[in-house]
């Protein structure tokens, strides 16, 4: 068995670094797609048929 | 199994590069962002030379859904080209052929990012733009990536397309359509990309020959290549000249163009008459990529100064629309 042996902590920090990045990629994405929203939308948004 | 051999990469090959599991700026490097910058740059630059009247944010937005689908299409690449890429000193210490990403991994990144870039484009800008930075996608990830670049020495002259689009998406995200002054500046990028590259294949022709990828030089040999550099650069300054007769470009514009296209003209000139690539460099294996023999001098210098004079070119489009400087119409 010549595989390398990663030290457990090693992988558990790289892991956390990378969910951490991945989270901070949604939550921007969904703060932009809300952004965007009322750009586009601007003062319509309270023009709509009730 | 246990949680340390789940994140190890299976193939033997690549089991060294493992050792050190992936960092999120593997994933970051998968989308290339030195070109990535590039891709920006013209972008941002075709938005603003539309001049049309476009909120700020989505006119970043745009730029954004630009450089993420540049990105994707760098990863899909990455994906397909990992064979290549560890053959090739520039390229070898990429995440996918030094085992640091998976290749499946890469290539759902780029998946995933570019049906992103493609939707936000649409919904928030409009489906001119998008469609163009689809069709970009596809023509980079597939047409030239998976099909060109293994088979035909014109592989970076009809993949070049890919990189000389961002300026008209950019400017269809502004105003909802292309015209003509949109395509000059994909005309200029389009042009500019054979000379730039086979002046760098030119000394870097042995590692493409080793990954049996057909550049010019491998398979038409090094004269034939200083003759089509010569020749797209007869073809190249004049189109850089023309958005001054055509309403694109200013003053500023125009001096840039004349005075580097002459230097370009002048160092192409040089290559044409030089033995750049002729022989190979008997040092080749790990010198730096800039440290080049004698002979090769000339392609060098070509190869740099063609960055300096795209770059320029553009900086003078993107100053004169942001300050508002009038553009010439000298053909009216």
């Amino acid at each position: 068995m010549n595989k390398p042996i990663l030290p457990e902590d090693a992988a558990a920090k790289a892991r956390r670094a990378r969910n951490i990045a991945l989270a901070l990629g949604l939550a921007a994405f969904v703060i932009l797609i809300f952004v965007v929203t009322l750009v586009k939308l601007g003062g319509n948004v309270v023009n709509r048929s009730l | 199994m246990s949680k340390t051999a789940a994140v190890l990469t299976p193939t033997a090959e690549a089991s060294a590069a493992a050792a050190r599991p992936a960092r999120w700026q593997d994933y970051l490097q998968l989308l290339k962002p030195r070109v990535m910058s590039l891709v920006v740059f013209t972008a941002l630059t075709g938005l603003a030379a539309a001049r049309a009247p476009i909120h700020p944010l989505l006119g970043a937005v745009a730029v954004f859904c630009i450089a993420v689908g540049a990105g994707a299409s760098g990863a899909l690449n990455m994906w397909f080209d990992a064979d290549i890429d560890a053959k090739m000193r520039r390229t070898r210490g990429r995440p996918v052929p030094a085992g640091r990403v998976q290749g499946a991994d890469a290539a759902a990144l780029g998946v995933v990012l570019s049906m992103l870039s493609v939707m936000l484009m649409g919904m928030a800008l409009n489906w001119l733009a998008a469609g163009l930075l689809a069709f970009t996608i596809v023509f980079y990830a597939v047409v030239y990536t998976m099909w060109l670049k293994r088979w035909t020495p014109q592989n970076i002259v009809i993949g070049g397309l890919a990189g000389a689009l961002p300026p008209a998406i950019g400017w269809a995200a502004a105003t909802g359509s292309a015209p003509l002054n949109a395509w000059l500046m994909v005309l200029i990028i389009f042009l500019w990309t054979p000379p730039h590259f086979w002046a760098l294949s030119l000394y870097t022709s042995e590692d493409y020959a080793k990954a049996g990828v057909p550049m010019m030089p491998v398979i038409k040999g090094a004269k034939a290549t200083r003759l089509q550099i010569l020749l797209y650069s007869l073809v190249l300054i004049p189109v850089c000249l023309a958005p001054a007769f055509t309403g694109l470009g200013g003053p500023l514009y125009l001096a840039v163009a004349a005075l580097g296209g002459a230097v370009f003209l002048v160092l192409a000139w040089r290559v044409y008459r030089s033995k750049a690539g002729d022989a190979p460099d008997p040092r080749a294996a790990d010198r730096d990529l800039y440290d080049v023999k004698a002979t090769a001098k000339d392609a060098r210098n070509l190869f740099a100064f063609s960055i300096l004079y795209l770059t320029a070119l553009f900086a003078a489009l993107l100053g004169e629309a942001l300050t508002g400087t009038k553009a010439l119409e000298l053909l009216s």
